[in-house]
């Protein structure tokens, strides 16, 4: 099972990292749009679109990657200090409730949607011989599809958890704020290291 | 923990009995239902899951029952178009697109590792001040913050880095904590923040304006946090004692210490005495150039600076076609034509950091001055002194960014202006700053000097330049945040901390945090839409009007419902959930949404400080040593929760302070 898990965790977090680098691409596209317009004054009528889809393809793409990460913000205020069974029988239940009937929705509209603009090979009209669109509107289907894997995962890991009374592991991942890492960037001879408790009361799975 | 248990589920059943005894439940009309909706989503966020999907399951099914109601055999459909829609909306969304830059940009300055040598050399320079490591530790958040604008590692590396130094200083644990998670949190506020952004792009406010808002707004919280500190250093000096002559001892590199020692402490003379008689003092020629080098920064600063200004001054009038332009000149007689000039592309030399980016500090300076000269000049002085280039007629445009000034020779040499009164003000005011600098300059201040110039200096351009390029429009916000992820990589760069492992790990950071935000903005506009179809807006409205509330009234009492909704929620939740509520009922009332918008902004600092979700107190502990105790921190904290109100009502009292910025820029 555990095996499973982290198989399919591996998968979305493929999928969000590959896109991530798209902000590399983004950055250097904006700052060449930025050079070549204002002083080579010679701007793209294409970029507007493909930065668009640069980004939107890039949060798109990441979403399963987060889940699969537990990055996506939660309300704090009960969460942190409940036991890990009560977290997991919550989050089963809203995960019923509320992620399934969404995420099948939007990926299944998305798919129709994106269907739609295949079948008619749509260009952007923002600017007059804008780029395709339908590749763009494909990723809403597969964004979905994505997250639908790794929200069936996280269901299963909340039995897990249901019946083991303990989250089954996830594989570590850059953190925002990763106390050992900044304390590597400030610590210096002759400073006591101070002792580090808990992370956060709140809200680490 | 049990206590913060009861606290939460306390909350929650408040807000589930408020639900069943308001609710009229022989009555119910689908108004009521999309009020239920409200009150039983801010439960399921209480819950605990991830509040993106939470917002677009509950959008979703709302969003049916709505359609059915309607056409129940079209319903399905609609609602699969509806969210569709929504989520593509988001995804071409051209406002959020800056998140993911600015946030990439944050990142990657965290990693070029200046929050130490910041910390330091401003603690040194300030080492007279009252309270001088609070102070020196609320300059490093503010500034550290800003150009980040993660308050989760800005509150960290200061527990780790100012939190011992204060205890080990003798300064008392509990303003230590308040000055740490208080200051962390400011780069929310301070342009250019994420936050900000979020609003505009719930509330359709342009996001220039609310970053040329925010920043008086920010930088008066900011100010008010220093006066406290230092008042009470002064009052209570057992709080904060004053540091030891050891601890404010600036090591001298050898050649600073041989000329201070033999020719004369101050640096004017020492290095005059040293070129005059080399042969007594042996020193290397280019140690002494280097020296001559760093000493004469602020000389060279200065006179640049006024050549700029001189130039602005007196560049010729241009009457500048407004007809092609639309991007950002929001009305269009007299003096805006020439902010809307700045907004005209080839005006903006935005593209060449180098030399459009210089000018934004010039003018950051100047502004105040200028208005205390003369009222009538500082529009003058503002359009004017960055008109620079803007005004130069387009057909010498092309010429490149640096070398504008020449290319306004030409144009206007026949006609430059007389040399404005004020000019001369501000000239005599500043050379006497930089005379008295250079009266007091010694050695250890040089060196003190140095060290600000290779930490606090790099990170106040960078802030400056993408701030000001974007508020005085020589770039939209995605350009401006674009250019600056590319300086974010090369102050990595120089400070030898680019690798692949770091260029990676911010790119993943970035995807996790963007992915995060934007997927909240899809599930929020599905459940905004839903709670419009439902009719929720309305019956809300109808009932706000309904309550006969002034202005006044309107405005507490929403600020009142946001700061308490800061004490269960996060800032993300609180402005895509309660925005779209809140926004189209200002209309009745006649409030600026960018009024509004900066009020909120300030407001929500609160709920980073309010126990029991404040983040900043959690990461602080998570880092302080063990004797340090969670209600200590909250302690510390609350005196700045009451300085936030404070600013809040002055903001509220003088609304000048956050829009005068914007109506001198885009009037």
């Amino acid at each position: 099972m555990q095996k499973f898990f982290l198989t399919v965790d591996r998968i979305s977090t493929f999928a969000g990292k590959a896109f991530a680098w798209l902000i590399v691409a983004l950055t250097l596209l904006i700052c060449w749009e930025v050079f070549s317009r204002y002083v080579l004054n010679s701007p793209n009528a294409w970029a507007f679109d493909v930065q668009i889809m640069l980004y939107g393809s890039l949060f798109m793409m990441a979403g399963a990657y987060t889940l699969s990460k537990n990055g996506h913000v939660r309300g704090d205020i009960l969460y942190g200090f409940f036991q890990p069974r009560t977290q997991a029988f919550f989050d089963l239940i809203l995960y019923l409730c509320f992620f399934l009937p969404g995420v099948i929705a939007l990926a299944w509209a998305g798919y129709t949607y994106a269907a739609e603009s295949w079948a008619i090979r749509e260009h952007s009209s923002i600017s007059a011989d804008g780029p395709p669109l339908y590749p763009f509107k494909s990723i809403i289907p597969i964004a979905g599809a994505l997250l639908l894997m790794q929200g069936v995962v996280e269901i299963l890991r909340c039995i897990v958890c249901l019946r083991d009374g303990a989250w089954p592991s996830r594989e570590q991942d850059v953190e925002e704020v990763d106390v050992d890492k900044l304390k590597a960037m400030v610590t210096h001879e002759g400073d006591p290291p101070p002792k580090v408790g808990p992370v956060s009361a709140a809200g680490e799975r | 923990m049990r206590r913060e248990l009861y606290f939460g589920l306390g909350i929650m059943g408040a807000i589930v009995l408020g639900i069943a005894i308001f609710m009229p439940w022989s009555t119910l009309t689908s108004g009521h239902l999309g009020l239920l909706m409200l009150g039983l989503v801010v439960v399921a966020i209480m819950l605990g899951f991830p509040t993106a999907f939470t917002l677009m399951g509950m959008g979703m099914i709302f969003a049916y029952f709505a359609y059915r109601m309607r056409s129940p055999e079209l319903a399905v459909a609609q609602t699969l178009d509806l969210m569709v829609q929504r989520a593509y909306a988001v995804m071409g969304n051209d406002v959020l697109i800056s998140i993911p830059l600015f946030v990439f940009m944050g990142y990657l300055v965290e990693r070029a590792n200046l929050i130490e040598k910041l910390f330091k050399s401003l603690h040194l320079s300030l080492a007279r001040v009252p309270g001088s490591l609070a102070v020196a530790t609320l300059f490093t958040c503010a500034v550290f913050a800003t150009a980040t604008g993660i308050v989760g590692a800005v509150v960290t590396l200061m527990g780790l880095l100012a939190l011992p130094a204060m205890l080990r200083a003798g300064y008392s644990v509990q303003v230590s904590a308040g000055v740490i998670t208080a200051g962390g949190c400011l780069g929310i506020l301070i342009p250019p923040s994420v936050m900000l952004i979020v609003y505009g792009a719930t509330a359709g406010v342009s996001v220039v304006q609310l970053y040329a808002g925010a920043f008086f707004p920010g930088i008066m919280l900011a100010g008010l946090y220093v006066l406290y500190v230092v008042t009470l250093a002064k009052l209570r000096p057992n709080l904060m004692p004053p540091l030891s002559e050891a601890e404010r001892f600036v090591p001298l590199t050898a050649s600073a210490q041989t000329i201070s020692e033999r020719v004369a402490p101050k640096v004017l003379p020492g290095l005059l005495g040293a070129f005059k008689g080399r042969r007594n003092v042996d020193v290397p020629f280019g140690e002494l150039l280097r020296h001559t080098l760093i000493a004469a920064v602020p000389a060279l600063f200065l006179a640049a600076l006024l050549t700029i200004m001189w130039r602005g001054a007196t560049a010729p009038d241009v009457v500048i076609d407004t007809g092609g332009l639309v991007e950002m000149s929001a009305g269009g007689s007299g003096e805006s034509s020439e902010s809307g000039g700045l907004a005209e592309p080839p005006g903006g030399d935005a593209a060449d950091d180098e030399g459009g980016l210089a000018e934004p500090p010039a003018e950051g300076e100047e502004k105040p001055e200028a208005s205390s000269s003369g009222a009538q000049d500082t529009p003058a002085a503002a359009g004017a002194a960055s008109g620079t280039d803007a005004q130069v007629p387009p057909s010498v445009l092309p010429a490149d960014a640096a070398a504008p000034t020449a290319a306004a020779d030409e144009a206007g040499a026949a006609a430059r202006k007389s040399t404005p009164l004020w000019f001369w003000i501000v000239a005599a005011v500043l050379t006497s700053i930089v005379v008295a600098y250079y009266a007091v300059l010694t050695f250890t201040r040089l060196e003190v000097f140095k060290m600000l110039l290779s930490s606090f200096f790099p990170l106040a351009f960078m802030i400056l330049a993408v701030l000001g390029t974007i508020v005085f429009g020589l770039a939209t916000p995605t350009e401006a945040a674009a250019v600056g992820s590319l300086g974010g990589v090369l102050l990595a760069g120089a400070y030898r901390q680019l690798n692949m492992r770091v260029l990676q790990e911010s790119v993943f950071l970035t995807a996790k945090t963007s992915a995060m935000v934007c997927w909240l903005f899809v599930g929020s506009s599905i459940f905004s839409a839903a709670f419009a179809l439902l009719g929720g807006q309305e019956l809300i409205e109808n009932w706000v009007m309904s309550l006969g509330l002034s202005t006044i009234q309107f405005l507490l009492l929403s600020q009142a419902i946001i700061f308490l909704l800061g004490w269960p929620l996060e800032w993300t939740e609180i402005i895509v959930i309660f925005m779209p509520i809140f926004i189209p009922l200002l209309d009745n009332f006649g409030v600026d949404p960018l009024f509004f918008g900066l009020l909120v902004a300030l407001n929500l600092q609160t709920a980073f400080l309010s126990p029991p979700v404040a983040m900043a107190a959690f990461y602080l502990k998570g880092v302080a040593p063990p004797h340090v105790t969670l209600n200590q921190i909250f302690a510390g904290m609350i005196p700045f929760m009451l300085i936030q109100v404070l600013a809040l009502a002055l903001l509220y009292t003088f609304p000048a302070i956050g829009l005068w910025l914007p109506s001198v820029l885009y009037k």
